[in-house]
This record gives C-alpha cells, sequence and structure tokens, in this order.
C-alpha cells in the first residue's frame, strides 16, 4: 500500500435487491482512495472506489498464504453461506472449509465483489456523488481490466505483496488470466477454469440476447428503473433462462429433465409451462431477479465480451505470457460447450510457447459449464494437487 | 514414493544431465520427472494423455499437460528443452517419423526407449509358432495391442540414419534389467535386448 491511498474501516451497509428493492445487510465493505483517481479502461475516472469482500481462514505472519478466489458473471464475494440475499448456501460451500480444497486451516482466502457488481461493490446501483442519484448507465463501462486494478487495490489494503494463488471460473478465471498477464509478480500461482483468453462471437451473441431482453423490458426505463420504482423483472429473468441453457449440457438436460411434464398427464395445447425443463428455467428466472441488479448485468456481460488478451498482446497471445514466472494450472470441462476445451487448450499453447510452467486437464464430465461449481471429483482432486503441489514449491505448510 | 525406477527408466535418468529442464512426453503419474526433480535437480514437465495420470502427477507438483503428442508438440518452440523424453510410447504413434523430427526439434536433446521386436524370443515365436509373439514386455495379443508401429533396435537405429539424426549413445537393456552400451545398427543387442535406449540430437 502506497502512503498516500487511502482505505476505510470495513462497514456493513443496507443495499436494495430485487422488483420489491428488499433491503439488505451487506457486510464488509471497503472505501478506498488511491493515489491517483482510478481510472476506467474507457477513460471515466473516481476518485474512490468501494469494494465489497470476504475472508475466510487466516493470514499468515509471512502473508504467503492468501488466495484470491474469482467469481463468475452472477457470483459474488460469498463463498460460504448464509447467503445475504437468498439466505443458501455460497458458490463453493463444498470445497472451502478446514481440510477441503481450499483449507480454511492452511490458506486465506480472499474474495470480491467485482466492480460493476450488485452485491456492495463500486458498480451501477452506487449512487453517483454527482447526481444523488443511482448512476444507472451513467456508471462507466467497465472491463475485466479494470475489475482486476480494483482488486489490486483491495490487495495492496490488505497488506499483500504477492498472493499464493489467483483462482476462477468463467469470468473469474479471464480475471486470474488478467491478474498474471498484468501483474505477473504478484501472484505465485494462477488456475484458470473453464475459461478463455478472449470471449467467442458466440459467447457474446448470448450476452447480447441476454442484453437485449433485459432493455426491451418496459419496466428497464433507460436503465433508471430504481428512479422509477419500476423493475424489469421480466427481461432479467429472460435473460437469466438464456444464459443458464449455456451453462448447462444437452445431455445434463436431457437427464434431467427429458420431455418430462410438469405435475400434469398430458400435453395442454397451450403455453403454460407443460414441460419440467420450463418450470426449471422459470424458477432459475425468478430467483435470479431476486438477487442480481439489471444494470449490473448488462455492465458485467459487457466486460466479458470486451475481453480479449490476444488482441492485447499484439494479436500472440503468446506474448502476454513471455518469461511469466507464475505457476498455472488450466482446466476445462469436455461438456462445456460456453467455454470449450479448444479455448483452454489456446491458453496452454500459448503458456508452452514460452516455456512457462503449466499444468492443464480436460475433466471428463456431462455438467457442462456449470460443473465447475458442481461436485466433480476429479476438478476438486486436480485443483488440490495443484494447490499441493505449490505449496512446497513456496515453502507452505 | 518410487525408490527404484523402472529398468528402462533408470536408463534414460542416466543419461539425463542433473539441474536439465526436461519435456516427459506420455509422463504417466510422473514417476520418472518425480526421480528426475528428486535426484538430479531436473526442472521438469510432462505431458500425458490419461486424466486420472495427469491429477496425480500435478498433486505431486509435477507439471503436467493432458494432451496429444501429435496435436500438442508442433506447438513446442525450438530447443525449448535441454532433454525430451519418449519411454516406450514411439511404437504407439501413428507417425513415428514425424514424433522423432519433433523431438530433435524441441529438444537439445531427445531420449528415446523402444521394446525390441527383434528380441530372441519374439523371432523364435513367430518362427516356431507362426503366430504373433507375447512375451513379457510385449503382454498384449494383436488386436488389442496399442503397439501400431513396432520395429527392432536395429530398424530404429536406421531410421534415426535417414532422418539425419544424430544418436549419441546407445543402450540395451535385457530382460533381467541389465544394461549395456552398444554400437552400430547393434547386431547382439537386436538379438539379446528387450529394449533399447537412445540419446539422439539433431545433426547439425
Amino acid at each position: 500500500m502506497t502512503e498516500a491511498m487511502k482505505v476505510s474501516a470495513p462497514y456493513s451497509t443496507q443495499l436494495a435487491f430485487g422488483p420489491t428493492q428488499r433491503q439488505v445487510e451487506v457486510g464488509q465493505l471497503i472505501d478506498i482512495t488511491p493515489d491517483a483517481p482510478f481510472a476506467f479502461d474507457c477513460g471515466a475516472t473516481m476518485p474512490s472506489i468501494t469494494l465489497a469482500y470476504q475472508t475466510y481462514g487466516t493470514l499468515n505472519a509471512d502473508k504467503s498464504n492468501a488466495i484470491l478466489l474469482c467469481h463468475g458473471l452472477t457470483g459474488d464475494q460469498y463463498l460460504l453461506g448464509p447467503h445475504p440475499v437468498t439466505g443458501k448456501g455460497g458458490w463453493w460451500e463444498d470445497i472451502v472449509g478446514p481440510g477441503k480444497v481450499f483449507d480454511t486451516d492452511k490458506y486465506f482466502l480472499i474474495v470480491s465483489n467485482v466492480m460493476g457488481g450488485c452485491l456492495g461493490s463500486t458498480g451501477p446501483k452506487s449512487i453517483n456523488p454527482a447526481t444523488g442519484h443511482v448512476y444507472g448507465l451513467d456508471f462507466p463501462v467497465i472491463t475485466i481490466a479494470d475489475m482486476v486494478r480494483a482488486q489490486v487495490l483491495l490487495i495492496d489494503a490488505l497488506g499483500i505483496d504477492q498472493l499464493f494463488a489467483v483462482i476462477g471460473g468463467s469470468m473469474g478465471g479471464m480475471l486470474a488470466l488478467e491478474w498474471a498477464v498484468r501483474y505477473p509478480t504478484r501472484l505465485f500461482s494462477c488456475a484458470p477454469v473453464c475459461t478463455a483468453a478472449k470471449h467467442s462471437a458466440q459467447n457474446i451473441a448470448f450476452h447480447e440476447i441476454g442484453r437485449q431482453a433485459v432493455m426491451a423490458d418496459p419496466a428497464f426505463m433507460g436503465g433508471r428503473y430504481i428512479d422509477a420504482g419500476t423493475f424489469p423483472a421480466k427481461g432479467l429473468a429472460v435473460a437469466r433462462m438464456t444464459a443458464h441453457v449455456t451453462y448447462l449440457s444437452e445431455v445434463a438436460l436431457q437427464e434431467k429433465f427429458g420431455r418430462r411434464l410438469q405435475n400434469k398427464q398430458a400435453i395442454t395445447f397451450g403455453f403454460d409451462v407443460d414441460f419440467q425443463v420450463e418450470s426449471y428455467l422459470h424458477h432459475q428466472g425468478k430467483n435470479f431477479v431476486e438477487r442480481f441488479d439489471p444494470n449490473s448485468y448488462l455492465y458485467i456481460t459487457r466486460a466479458m465480451d470486451y475481453f480479449d488478451l490476444e488482441a492485447d498482446a499484439g494479436g500472440n497471445l503468446a506474448n502476454a505470457f513471455a518469461h511469466t514466472p507464475v505457476r498455472f494450472c488450466v482446466v476445462s470441462f469436455s461438456s462445456d460447450w460456453l467455454f470449450p476445451t479448444e479455448e483452454s487448450r489456446h491458453i496452454v499453447r500459448a503458456l508452452n510457447a514460452v516455456a512457462a510452467n503449466v499444468s492443464f486437464t480436460e475433466i471428463i464430465t456431462d455438467k457442462g459449464h456449470d460443473a465447475f461449481l458442481l461436485d466433480v471429483p476429479a476438478f476438486h482432486a486436480t485443483l488440490r494437487g495443484f494447490l499441493d503441489g505449490c505449496a512446497i514449491a513456496r515453502g507452505l505448510r | 514414493m518410487s525408490k527404484t525406477l523402472r529398468p528402462d527408466l533408470a536408463v534414460i535418468a542416466s543419461l539425463v544431465a542433473p539441474g536439465a529442464r526436461v519435456l516427459d512426453i506420455g509422463c504417466g503419474d510422473g514417476d520418472l520427472l518425480h526421480w528426475l526433480r528428486t535426484h538430479q535437480q531436473v526442472d521438469g514437465r510432462g505431458i500425458e494423455i490419461d486424466q486420472e495420470r495427469v491429477y496425480k502427477a500435478i498433486a505431486r507438483g509435477i507439471p503436467v499437460i493432458q494432451g496429444d503428442v501429435t496435436m500438442d508438440l508442433p506447438h513446442y518452440p525450438d530447443a525449448s528443452y535441454d532433454v525430451v523424453v519418449l519411454s516406450q510410447t514411439l511404437q504407439t504413434m501413428a507417425d513415428p517419423r514425424a514424433v522423432l523430427e519433433q523431438l530433435v526439434r524441441i529438444g537439445r536433446k531427445a531420449i528415446v526407449s523402444v521394446p525390441n521386436f527383434g528380441h530372441w524370443r519374439n523371432r523364435l515365436q513367430l518362427m516356431l509358432r507362426g503366430r504373433m509373439p507375447v512375451t513379457s514386455t510385449l503382454s498384449y495379443q494383436w488386436y488389442d495391442t496399442p503397439n501400431i508401429h513396432f520395429c527392432t533396435i536395429t530398424d530404429f537405429v536406421i531410421l534415426a540414419e535417414q532422418l539425419g539424426i544424430t544418436i549419441e549413445d546407445r543402450v540395451v537393456v535385457d530382460a533381467a534389467g541389465h544394461k549395456a552400451r552398444f554400437t552400430g545398427r547393434g547386431f547382439k543387442a537386436n538379438l539379446l535386448g528387450e529394449q533399447g535406449v537412445f540419446l539422439l540430437s539433431k545433426r547439425g
């Protein structure tokens, strides 16, 4: 942390969620005022930013056991429950704790809500000091690099020079890669999981469908729904339903639902829910709007669309990793069609081209992209193995 | 922890200089790399196709890429390793010639071990019984063998000559694990050896 950087004491605050703008207390926010205003890639600046984060485990004396875990598109800082908004478990509930893959007896885990998110970090739901109203679409369009720059400030604020690992799946994997490329000396190891060095045309397409669904909802009101007292729940639900299909695999959908009907013996010749798969998607959409901000959805999907490490490296991804000291473990899932294995292989080849220390495995599973959040023993064994190997090399016990 | 290495791996290890950067292709659980790291301070990497073996190796702290030789090797830069190792795998490759050329391109040196189809037991089985040999080192039936490109020690030497690859060292290992250096095309080695281990480099 530099001399001039100012960091507030951690505090909690009330945030509003869902169509009813239900108030929820969200903890552990800090305000960071860096030496120079926070500069976004788009050119905008902010004198200070707020980051919400959770930690698990204890930072050791030489601050060498910190792991930054980066959440996916709609994830957040709650690895473990109870989640303040949903009341349910966290996103890596099963593998975080004493003796687990992310052993809280051994490691100090840090997770922060990304910038642009809606669970406490600065984002479109924050108050714009210039107007006294929420930013809405006046919030600067953010990038993955902006999110990571904000995380670097958090790690500075925590007084940690080098993270033991930066790990994330999906968008979290993009953040992990961005860390490794921009700040190679500030992490010992990096595990980008089911991710890509650049967002594909297909993925941009799905994001655009989601954004159009949100913006086409009359309640969206040009992003000013909070001021207007409305909420584009239908649009956001459709966005989530579409996205959710991309997180699964055809096999998984078929096995889970097939053509089974929902609480009925025969089709109804109508457009209400007939099939279980419809009911499931409706349920996913309905839950989602209770916890996620529509504007945040636009901003974060856009940040992913803009992500292109290869272009940043002049068209050759290997250049991005030249001389990297970081140890990598790249993981993909065989049935993931959103971030297919080929995307991971592309990263691995670039790392090989610069003779980096890299491991790679494609986990065989029918659980699709969501596999990184589910009980997939081979994935967990790989993560554990990688962390164990890195811990030996780093002299952690 | 492996206290002893498979005989051909022990020969390979003896050909690797301490502190070298080593790429082990088809590294399995990482036995050789683990040995080399522990005993010879080698900076090792592996390629392995089997998922279970990949994460076992990763768990030993050995960087391993789950991959396929044909698909992945062309992406490695020239001379990016001191030594590239391919043990008992060449005979399973669709295009052994292309693989050999990749090995000496990526590694300043390459070490290759091959099972010797020319061993007298194999010759005898084929001659007397008229059937494809099945022995302790070549334990497959013809219809389920992964070994699709068998060669003898002499065949290997001749291919290396044709490809302009220098054989810097050639060692034969017999059934009991005894090893011996040989020269030329190895008439005797080809009869008595169960495996050949070769230290290769690109000519020029």
